[in-house]
């Protein structure tokens, strides 16, 4: 019998880039899971966390825990919302032990999707190929929160002719910051280029990252200054048969 | 008060300080790398978990280490000023040199007297106060306050220096650096050795021996602390660590994570005065302790660990944000990730109210934090108590948090927003989107949400 | 209320707490002493001192080498009894007068010292200012000379802190650990050295028998 897992597709990736999130499915499936999809999901609650509504935030977050209590496994196409939940969802019900006990119960069950795939002994059945030379962004929540530095290159590593060049500031923010990309514009706006500067020096065709939010950052400062450089989520380079 | 938006993008248009600030940063930043590898100090970690604990244990009991360190600094035949307003700290200044008819003050580098103006003060009162750090002498030359909490004048060039310098010393221009600093040297040297005073910041206090430890790698604090017949500290109480053997924790931290120096070359653990038959060093000593709205971060169980920060600068360094916008856009002294969450502490939340938004939350001031303080975290809960200021942005937060928790008119939203965009792929140029569009391109809108998509991969 | 009580009542109505009420005893503090030989800690001095490092056989050979190290220049000499044990007054252009103290200090070319100990893994000098020791012979003058019995080369400043609780006491108004020159990277980053303090270091180590104090 295959094994299932729900995912949680982020509401960035479900409203605007469906094909990361289709990308995963593939991915997954490929690997033997029977991939799950409950549809009362929305969001992590991130947004009103981050930007100071806490009431808000709980609200939001007790959606996401009622909708998936009874989920064995859920698999996240995004560092920053699986930190959400895995990491800040402590923050926002400590002191309510109740829902801290279903906290508890369902945060050792969520995983990012390159953590999650590294954890699977079947990897080579992949067989992704994408011949292009790429570089990586480390996503700020993936890299500093859940510590996934190793992951995402070592899964890049897998795939038939693909070519890794890594960027002088990889681990430099990229800008989005949610609301703070366009509370503060132009800072945003300015720490993208500086990532930016730091993509094209590579010379790669493609930028990836584990975080829709950076790459839709990326993408529209790399379009805005004219160039061809594309932006992919991990899952769409996995998925890749070249 | 709103972020100042024009002068952040003059500093953003101005490429020779882009460039100036990132790179010395960026230097500052890989250098911290490698004094902190596991090949340099293992340990790294576990001094930060340390360092942390040893402050947090002295914060808790402060009121007993800080009467431990006024008895200690007694018994060295020093005296402690309990100041608990800036006000407070330069009228007993003034008053002193007044008394003792100095007229001339040098003084080394100290955030803390910059935080209470004190320079100013005393310039009021006719007093004359020499700053001797070489860039804080720039600075006060050139009339500037600090860019940079541990590297004040990273912005400047040195074009700007000899500017300076022929306009205000009246030498020649000279745009070589070793000249400049043997200019500072020779002009300074002469105010070292006739000030009446000299007033020293500190890095730490140590509770069981009295004593002042004070960082530097110039000579300047040294001769501050030395030369002068009465030398004054000037610290707030939060600099305080229990015992001697702490530093062996916190120096390794210190130097290391401001400039990647193992150790600074001066570190200086004084008390004051001269002890019988010594031939040199003060006369009197005096230790003034600040409050100045520290016990306020104290009493505030959110806030209070904003003051295990040892000022190193780190997370200055490491700041995407500080590297693009610089030192001078903050509205005080302190800049970066901690002036963030201590200027709204210490001047005022609401005047300050746009400091915690001005953050992406990367996480990277609270990753080379030596003393742990999680300054993303803090920057969240002063949001949480700012935005119950903004009713237009709290009832969009609402209706975001009723739709999030009804998927089917989540659906339904989203749908319509996209079409919308589709629709019209440049129009809706207001609020969110059109500052998103200022800067950047907003990804064309799929006609199919992740969901459509599923419902009809399972037809 | 003075400002005294003012700030004392603030912390303790911050804290929750009452005067007199005792603390949690700290954590515990943190000292890596690892043993190193002498020889080691040597070898470690001479490659982490910023400065130059000469090691003499015995005391009877500090006159010629820091007579070769001035060359010429005038100095100040601490009067510790090492050094004058060593009879460095005798060296042309050095003065021991403390009278003129200050004046010989800002004029001389180099300042004599000795040390409390020194720090083999940081190239640390470390000065206990006292009687003998003053401060600014090691500060004033462009050039600042240790000259050190090898028996107080220590291997770090935890071993240094766990052998000395009080880094001053009533002898001693204060401590410094001298690591390297005075430098300073203000104006574009740039190292330049000997901007308030020395901007040469030489550190004479002396094996051998103490000489007679």
């Amino acid at each position: 019998m295959a094994r299932s897992v729900a995912i949680f597709v982020t509401c960035i990736v479900d409203q605007l880039f469906p094909k990361a999130g289709l990308a995963m499915v593939d991915v997954l499936e490929r690997l033997g899971f029977e991939v799950e999809f409950r549809s009362a999901q929305t969001c992590c609650a991130q947004p009103a966390f981050n930007s100071g509504y806490q009431d808000e935030a709980r609200a939001v977050a007790l959606h996401f825990i009622d909708t998936f209590a009874d989920a064995e496994t859920i698999v996240v196409p995004s560092g920053s919302c699986t930190s959400m939940i895995t990491h800040h969802y402590a923050d926002l019900f400590a002191g309510d032990s109740k829902t801290m006990e279903r906290v508890n119960a369902l945060t050792p069950r969520v995983f990012e999707f390159s953590q999650f795939l590294l954890g699977q002994p079947n990897l080579d059945s992949l067989a992704a190929r994408f011949p292009h030379k790429v570089t990586y962004h480390d996503s700020c929540h993936a890299l500093r929160e859940l510590g996934l530095k190793d992951a995402p290159r070592r899964l890049l590593g897998l795939v038939k002719d693909l070519e890794l060049v890594e960027m002088e500031a990889a681990e430099e923010c990229c800008g989005f910051g949610g609301t703070f990309s366009v509370k503060f514009a132009q800072i945003s706006g300015a720490m993208a280029r500086t990532k930016v500067d730091s993509i094209l020096q590579t010379g790669a065709s493609h930028v990836v990252s584990l975080d829709s939010s950076c790459l839709m950052q990326l993408r529209g400062a790399l379009s805005r200054g004219g160039h061809k450089v594309e932006t992919l989520h991990l899952a769409e380079v996995l998925a890749s048969r070249g | 008060m709103s972020a100042p938006d024009s002068a952040i993008r003059q500093t953003l248009a101005d490429a020779n300080l882009q460039l100036a600030i990132y790179s010395n940063t960026g230097r500052f930043k890989d250098n911290r790398v490698k004094a902190v590898a596991p090949d340099q100090l293992p340990e790294y970690q576990d001094l930060r978990t340390r360092a942390a604990a040893i402050k947090r244990h002295t914060l808790a009991f402060l009121d007993v280490y800080l009467l431990q360190l006024e008895n200690a600094v007694n018994d060295n035949g020093g005296k402690v000023i309990w100041a608990s307003t800036g006000e407070e700290a330069a009228e007993f200044i003034v008053k002193l040199a007044k008394d003792r008819q100095a007229n001339l003050i040098v003084k080394s580098k100290s955030m803390t007297s910059e935080e209470i103006q004190l320079n100013e003060r005393l310039a009021h009162n006719e007093l004359e106060a020499v700053e001797t750090d070489l860039g804080e002498y720039i600075l006060q030359l050139a009339g500037q306050r600090p860019f940079h909490i541990v590297a004040p004048a990273i912005h400047m060039t040195r074009h700007d220096v000899a500017d300076i310098f022929t306009e205000k010393l009246g030498v020649a221009h000279d745009t070589v650096i070793e000249n400049q600093a043997m200019t500072a040297r020779r002009v300074l040297r002469e105010k070292f050795l006739t000030a009446g005073i000299g007033i020293t910041g500190a890095n730490f206090l140590l509770a069981d021996s009295g004593a002042v430890v004070i960082v530097e790698n110039e000579g300047n604090a040294r001769l501050t602390h030395s030369a002068p017949k009465i030398h004054i500290a000037i610290a707030g109480i939060e600099k305080l660590i229990p015992r001697t053997r702490d530093l062996a924790v916190f120096l390794d931290l210190l130097g290391r994570s401001a400039s990647g120096q193992t150790l600074t070359s001066y570190t200086s653990i004084v008390t004051g005065p001269r002890r019988k038959g010594e031939l040199d060093g003060p006369e009197e000593f005096y230790l003034v302790l600040l409050d100045a709205g520290r016990t306020k971060l104290l009493a505030d169980p959110d806030q209070r660990e904003s003051l295990q920060c040892i000022r190193c600068g780190a997370c200055l360094n490491a700041c995407p944000v500080y590297r693009k916008i610089g030192g001078h856009n903050y509205p005080w002294v302190y800049s970066g990730p901690i002036g963030k969450v201590i200027t709204p502490a210490l001047q005022g939340k609401e005047n300050n109210a746009w400091l915690p938004f001005a953050s992406s939350l990367c996480g990277a001031c609270g990753e080379v934090c030596p003393v742990k303080i999680d300054i993303p975290g803090l920057l969240i809960k002063l949001r949480k108590e700012l935005v119950r200021s903004d009713p237009a942005d709290r009832s969009a937060f609402r209706v975001w948090a009723w739709l999030m928790r009804r998927p089917v008119m989540y659906g339904l939203a989203g749908r319509i927003g996209r079409t919308l965009l589709r629709r019209m792929p440049l129009g809706f140029n207001f609020g969110p989107l059109a500052a998103w569009r200022s800067e950047r391109d907003f990804p064309a809108a799929p006609s199919k949400s992740f969901r459509d998509c599923w419902k009809e991969r399972k037809k | 209320m003075d400002s005294r009580e003012v700030i004392l009542e603030r912390v303790r109505r911050a804290l929750g707490r009452k005067p007199g009420q005792k603390p949690l005893p700290p954590p515990e503090p943190l000292l890596r002493v690892s043993y190193r030989s002498p020889a080691a800690r040597l070898a470690l001095f001479r490659s982490r001192l910023l400065g130059t490092v000469t090691v003499v056989p015995e005391y009877s050979g500090v006159y010629a080498v820091v007579e070769k190290l001035l060359d010429g220049q005038t100095a100040v000499a601490s009067g510790h009894p090492y050094l004058r044990a060593c009879e460095l007054g005798k060296l042309a252009g050095v003065f021991t007068d403390p009278e003129e103290l200050r004046n010989a200090c800002a004029t001389a070319g180099a300042g004599i010292t000795s040390a409390y100990c020194l720090l083999a893994e940081t190239g640390t000098i470390v000065l206990r200012a006292c009687p003998d020791e003053p401060r600014l012979i090691s500060l004033l003058p462009p050039v600042h000379i240790a000259v050190v019995p090898q028996d107080r080369l220590l291997t770090n400043l935890d071993e240094m802190l766990s052998m000395t609780p009080r880094p001053v006491d009533e002898d001693s108004s204060a401590m410094v650990l001298i690591t390297g020159p005075s430098r300073t990277g203000d104006i574009e980053q740039f190292l330049v050295r000997g901007v308030h303090g020395p901007g040469e270091v030489h550190v004479v180590i002396v094996q051998g028998k103490t000489p007679p104090l």
